[in-house]
């Protein structure tokens, strides 16, 4: 039990990197991985502050535009300089892992003792619940995970709530209109490489608030933790919108993080199975490979598949 | 008022591929004013209209809009005097976004983008009032993605678009030559209707001689990187398809003979 609910604690929070991905892969089109390098400058950033005693809202919200900052280089990289934007998403991942080392001073920072969200979290589920355990449907859960749980679920839901809101505001309808046809957005007045910059801007900062806040819930940052990120931000991606479609807005959000939670539950049975952690890396990538070839492959296969009964009705 | 003063372009300058698709382009269009720009296929029509709209810096010359030097200007900055229609029914929206949103970001064309809902109550009641002008059924279709529409709806929509801020010139760039018969003639029943309520700018580039001679006060012709001929007021009224394909002829027999003229010459004197 307290496997599940770690499993979707993770899936939440990686749902933050998910929606990211979803903004600079699917509504921009753009392959950008910064993420990478942009999830561990939001732990380092919000774990280096919460060491230093300032307070976990206030650490969490740097890490944020630590990330925007570094999405917005990404961004600018690619636009006012012209550089190919799979290069320029290279190129600051790069120069982040220094940045990260810089900013941490050692490559893991343990978070033992320092006031953070999560056990801001425990503390008030436990003052709530009053008691250790609870008894759901007859398992018995630890209080302090679920109430890390619920904290989790809280958050995205407003991240979610405030990313759907912002991308239907002027603004956010002109980023998405970038994605989609960038000559007309610019016939329509609106400088579409400034939103381009803000977009991997925005799509960045949710990176990294995905970072911080998984630092603060495993208990310290480390500079190799983004390795991956990206892929796995694309396969919940994919798996939402095989889960419930690209039809809208809402959904395509909702898709993201319920294929982030998915994903984790997967990879924990996985693991429970006894697939070796070292590993994960390689599967998750074959998981995107397959993913992204099948519906071609499928595609090709369809109209043999078709056929075959219709010969049979003819002999 | 549109003032174009002097101004060339060169694409692949000092390269074999060179061309010189603007060659001291003089032109001034009153306010008011609808020019169809027609020509042989380079002869620089969408070139200019291109210049105009800012889809690059020309080499030479001055482009102004009601007084304003654009000539530096982004295209996005432009924007905000300039409504265009694109040859490609496809270019001038988001396929992805649905009507009343493509609407939407056109109601704010050259205004700062903030974090304002979009979709406001008036807005939408403005357009349900303005598609069903159109005839073709879309008032009750605002929340469909644009991309479901074909492409004579998508162009009138690009127009209504183009149009809803009243631009201070309107840039047409043979926007019915994607289209089918009848649609071409539902966008340009709806350009002419358009253009002369809001009393328009206009500068429309058209490959089709039945347009070029009913449509318009003004017609300009071009031919390689100039203006050839500019036919205003009771002389453009009195023209017909089969004048303009008269003077078109007339245009390559000059250039025949430019090319035979240069040939005796060189076998005379070289």
């Amino acid at each position: 039990m307290s496997l599940l609910i770690g499993a979707l604690t993770l899936g939440f929070i990686f749902s933050l990197i998910a929606l990211g991905v979803l903004i600079s892969f699917r509504a921009f089109s753009f392959p950008d991985i910064t993420a990478d390098g942009s999830s561990t400058l939001g732990a380092a950033m919000a774990a280096i502050l919460l060491v230093n005693h300032v307070h976990p809202a206030l650490a969490t919200a740097a890490g944020f535009f630590g990330g925007f900052l570094a999405g917005a280089l990404t961004g600018t990289l690619a636009t006012k300089f012209r550089i190919n934007g799979l290069l320029s998403g290279i190129l600051v991942m790069t120069g982040l892992y220094s940045v990260n080392l810089r900013i941490m001073g050692r490559s893991n920072v343990s978070l033992l003792g320092a006031s953070t969200l999560a056990n801001s979290a425990e503390q008030a589920g436990g003052a709530l619940l009053g008691q250790a355990s609870l008894d759901v449907m007859g398992w018995e859960v630890a209080s302090r995970e679920a109430s890390m749980l619920l904290a989790a679920v809280v958050f995205i839901l407003l991240a979610g709530g405030v990313m759907y809101v912002f991308f239907q505001t002027n603004l956010g309808t002109a980023m998405r209109a970038t994605g989609d046809n960038a000559q007309m957005v610019r016939a329509m007045g609106v400088n579409d490489d400034n939103m381009i910059i803000l977009g991997l801007g925005v799509s960045n900062g949710l990176v990294a608030l995905g970072g911080a806040l998984l630092a603060q819930y495993q208990g310290f940052a480390d500079v190799q933790m983004g390795i991956g990120m990206v892929v796995w931000g694309l396969a919940s991606v994919i798996i939402g919108e095989a889960l419930v479609g690209t039809r809208s807005l809402g959904l395509s959000i909702t898709g993201a993080v319920m294929g982030s939670v998915l994903f984790r539950l997967l990879v924990a049975i996985a693991l429970r199975m006894g697939l070796n952690p070292n590993d994960l890396k390689l599967a998750t990538a074959i998981f995107v490979f397959l993913a992204l070839v099948t519906p071609a492959l499928l595609k090709r296969l369809g109209p043999l598949a078709r056929k075959s009964p219709a010969r049979a009705s003819h002999a | 008022m549109l003032e174009i003063t002097d101004v060339s372009k060169t694409f692949n300058a000092g390269t074999p591929n060179e061309l010189r698709a603007l060659r001291g382009i003089q032109l001034t269009v009153e306010d008011g004013s609808f020019v169809v720009v027609i020509g042989t296929n380079g002869s620089g029509k969408s070139t200019l209209l291109n210049a105009v709209a800012g889809s690059f810096c020309v080499d030479s010359g001055i482009i102004t809009v009601g007084g304003t030097d654009i000539t530096k200007w982004a295209e996005s900055r432009r924007a905000r005097f300039i409504g265009r229609v694109f040859q490609n029914p496809f270019s001038g929206t988001a396929a992805s976004m649905s009507i009343a949103e493509n609407l939407a970001l056109a109601a704010h064309r050259g205004r700062p983008r903030r974090l304002g809902w979009l979709l406001q109550r008036n807005l939408l009641g403005r357009m349900r009032e303005q598609v069903s002008e159109l005839n073709m059924g879309l008032e009750d279709r605002l929340k469909n993605p644009i991309g479901s529409l074909s492409g004579g709806q998508r162009q009138a929509l690009t127009l209504l678009m183009a149009t809803w801020l009243r631009p201070q010139v309107l840039l047409l760039d043979e926007h019915t030559a994607a289209l089918d018969p009848k649609s071409a003639d539902q966008v340009i029943a709806l350009t002419e209707r358009i253009v002369k309520r809001d009393k328009l700018t206009t500068l429309m580039v058209t490959h089709s001689m039945q347009q070029a001679a009913s449509l318009g006060d003004r017609l300009i012709m071009m031919h390689r990187g100039q203006l050839v001929q500019d036919f205003q007021g009771a002389e453009k009224k009195r023209l017909r398809p089969d004048d303009l394909m008269a003077r078109f002829e007339e245009v390559r027999r000059a250039e025949l003979l430019d090319e035979s003229a240069a040939a005796m010459l060189r076998r005379m004197y070289v």
